[in-house]
């Protein structure tokens, strides 16, 4: 079996793709919580970080979800199965802490769902109580709900536009559960960073430790660039080998957001560039 | 300043050599001391400002030969003491001043794998060339035979015109060794313990293979087809490359002898982890590590505007904290993306510049500002959280403190405002901390450098180590020496 071939790929939602891929070395040291570095091209290619969603290693194999939001993740989903990805790199970044702690609520958001679902997977196998909440703008951006209904001892659904589960954002429910006697033990929140920022904000008053994981710019996911750096308490940290999970509580989620809009131009234009030779090409193709 | 054309200097040099040639009584030394200083042909500062490729041209052949005739031959070599490796200078020198330029790079080879890569970027006149007599005898370091520029011509030659030899490799042993990282000290082992018939697969965590040479060192003064063109060697030789495989994460370090069949493993993982100066602001949008900024623009090519995806910051003003050779590729580097500005800040003065008095020179003829006896103490933001300046302090020279260089002790109260756009930090690196993270047992020293013994062998059994992972961050030159030891160590092992 080549590595790095795609062996499976669907579409979930509107931007968002499963693929199967061959990587067997990444699939036999994995953990969740862990993270690739893919590129498509070694020559003129960017790397990005992706997140492993699972991993078979007596099959040899890890699933990586992602969305098409640049260059790298468009031309990824265009790829086809049999298609080869170029470089693989990983598994990165510290694996979850996984133990019993009693109740555990994870939240995920959007994409966010796709790393936070390993960790269900295993915080569950340790023994935990968990209370799962996913959320996403509108219904036909929900993903892997029934993976993570079968996980849960209690399940919330939210959409920001009402058209599925309840209407409203994820810190809601949250904040009911935080409010709840006796308290969860653990948060897990896992989403766009605006999403887990606000989710910090909700538990902290409740005083629920709460793990949020990362998805900042990096090069080379070995510790050795340091453009993801991000502030956490008094101390820099890089997400690549100090995290990709930290303290949600002490992650300055402001300076997070800033450093990710660093190249955010130069991205437009070519996610704009992206869409306007996808709609050239389906002209062609109807012509 | 009056840039000389590479014509010029070797017309300069035909007329030299054609007239010395003519002589019918072998030279005197003094003779030798009255051949001129060849000076290295280069590319025009104001057209290379704009462009990747090399600055230093190379020599001519005449130039080469003129030079290798500056040599006295002195019987006691305090060249050679200077060398890291032992190169047999005068040895080569001699051979090359004959025109034997092939003899002269087969002398080379015997004690350095990478003299094309060593002829550009070792320090030589803190090296070989600063123990020089002929230096000496004219009162100047500059004035020492360019030993480097030597060693470059003789080993460009050889690759240009195909006539490197894979070296004879013995019979396969059946016993395996795993080098991992692929910097100069890896390049040096593999070469060495490939030769004695052991089967050697070198690990990269990067798509391509070269470490420091490959995203470190800029292509306008390393090529990166020079890097290649070892690697190709490499592969010819029967070296195995596994990229995209970090030691650590894909596989434990520990696996690889346990499970994996390896005999013996060298670790060459390099000093990756990047110094920052923990001041205010340094985490704003605009502030990148050297390695990071390098990183960008080298290996991932981003110097190609419209064909890399990798984005860089490419215009406004630009300030590089620190004054070694990282720091000047990155203010060289930023020339070259279009900065409008590009400031060099040190705290200390020219003279305890830790990089190469050749790179400082080229970086000034490039347009680069220097700022010396000062010192960002914090960077400043707007409401998006980008830098746009940084508070400096002034400094002055103090007393010597233990590097030997005067200490440089702010001036209170000299704070003041430079506004900037971009800031690259380059005041060094630690080692790559990935290996000692994820290997029980493995001894460090308090900053995280792997400990050897003077075999090259670490704590762990069948384990050895050099480069920069040991020494921290020093020069490629030193990094073979330390491979050099290592591979010694790992053949003498295997043989039993």
């Amino acid at each position: 079996m080549p590595v790095n071939k795609i062996l499976y790929k669907k579409q979930l939602s509107d931007e968002v793709f499963v693929m199967r891929l061959a990587a067997p070395h990444i699939a036999r040291e994995r953990q969740p919580g862990q993270f690739v570095i893919l590129q498509l091209d070694n020559e003129f290619g960017e790397r990005i970080p992706l997140t492993i969603a699972d991993a078979d290693p007596a099959e040899g194999t890890i699933t990586i979800i992602f969305q098409a939001v640049g260059k790298t993740t468009h031309n990824l989903a265009d790829k086809v199965v049999g298609d080869t990805v170029k470089s693989l790199l990983g598994p990165l970044g510290q694996p979850t802490h996984i133990e019993k702690f009693g109740t555990v609520v994870c939240v995920g958001g959007g994409i966010g769902v796709a790393p936070l679902h390993p960790i269900v997977k295993g915080m569950k196998a340790a023994g935990n109580k968990m209370i799962i909440i996913i959320g996403a703008r509108s219904r036909n951006l929900i993903i892997l709900e029934d993976e993570m209904r079968a996980l849960a001892d209690e399940f919330i659904v939210c959409t920001d536009d009402g058209s599925y589960g309840r209407k409203g954002l994820v810190t809601e429910p949250l904040k009911e559960i935080c409010g709840r006697v006796p308290k969860p033990d653990l948060a897990v929140a896992i989403g766009p960073p605006i999403m887990m920022k606000f989710c910090a904000e909700t538990t902290r008053p409740f005083a629920v430790s709460t793990v949020v994981s990362l998805n900042t710019i990096m090069i080379d996911g070995t510790g050795m660039c340091g453009g993801c750096r991000v502030s956490v308490g008094d101390q820099t940290k890089f997400t690549c080998v100090d995290g990709p999970e930290f303290d949600g509580h002490k992650v300055d989620f402001n300076n997070l957001m800033q450093r990710l809009k660093a190249y955010r131009k130069v991205e437009e234009q070519a996610h704009h560039q992206c869409h306007l030779d996808a709609e050239m090409r389906q002209k062609e193709q109807s012509q | 300043m009056s840039h000389p054309t590479p014509e010029a200097l070797a017309e300069a040099a035909c007329k030299e050599l054609s007239s010395l040639k003519s002589r019918t009584v072998p030279l005197t030394p003094r003779d030798r001391l009255g051949i001129p200083v060849q000076e290295m042909p280069t590319q025009d500062p104001v057209v290379r400002r704009r462009n990747v490729q090399e600055v230093a041209c190379g020599y001519t052949p005449e130039q080469a030969q003129l030079e290798s005739m500056r040599c006295l031959q002195c019987k006691n070599a305090p060249c050679v003491q200077g060398c890291p490796v032992r190169i047999d200078i005068p040895g080569f020198l001699k051979l090359a001043a004959d025109g034997d330029f092939e003899g002269a790079c087969n002398t080379i080879k015997k004690n350095s794998l990478l003299p094309s890569v060593c002829g550009r970027v070792c320090p030589q006149e803190v090296q070989c060339q600063e123990n020089c007599t002929v230096g000496k005898a004219l009162k100047s370091v500059d004035k020492a035979v360019s030993i480097g520029r030597v060693e470059r011509f003789v080993a460009d030659l050889e690759r240009e015109t195909g006539r490197t030899k894979a070296p004879v490799i013995k019979p396969p042993t059946g016993k395996k060794v795993a080098v991992i990282g692929t910097g100069p000290a890896s390049i040096t082992v593999a070469a060495d313990v490939r030769r004695e018939g052991h089967t050697v697969v070198m690990f990269e965590a990067f798509h391509k293979p070269g470490g420091v040479l490959v995203y470190g060192i800029p292509e306008f003064r390393l090529p990166k087809r020079i890097v290649q063109a070892e690697f190709d060697a490499l592969t010819a030789m029967g070296v195995e490359l596994q990229t995209n495989f970090v030691i650590g994460r894909t596989r434990k370090l520990m696996a690889l002898l346990d499970e994996d069949g390896f005999d013996a493993v060298f670790i060459g993982t390099g000093a990756g982890l990047p110094k920052f100066m923990n001041m205010a602001g340094e985490n704003l949008v605009g502030v990148f590590s050297a390695n990071e900024y390098l990183t960008r623009a080298n290996l991932m090519k981003a110097y190609d505007f419209g064909r890399a995806d990798t984005p860089i910051y490419r215009t406004g003003k630009v300030a590089v904290l620190g004054g070694g050779n990282v720091a000047m590729d990155a203010a060289r580097t930023a020339v070259r993306l279009g900065a409008d500005e590009v400031h060099i800040i040190y705290r200390r003065t020219e003279v305890e510049m830790p990089a190469r008095v050749e790179e400082i020179a080229h970086a000034k003829e490039e347009g680069v500002i220097f700022h010396l006896l000062e010192n960002a103490k914090r960077l400043i933001g707007d409401e998006n959280g980008c830098v746009t300046g940084m508070e400096c302090l002034r400094y002055e020279l103090g007393q010597p403190d233990a590097s030997g260089r005067r200490r440089p002790v702010e001036i209170k109260g000299s704070e003041f405002i430079r506004e900037i756009g971009t800031v690259i930090v380059a005041i060094g690196n630690d080692s790559n901390p990935l290996i000692p993270r994820t290997t029980a047992g493995l001894g460090t020293t308090q900053w995280g450098n792997v400990i050897v013994d003077d075999k090259g062998k670490t704590s762990l059994d069948r384990v050895f180590a050099g480069g920069d992972i040991v020494l921290g961050a020093a020069t490629v030159i030193l990094a073979m020496g330390e491979g050099r030891r290592a591979a010694a160590s790992i053949n003498e092992l295997l043989r039993k």
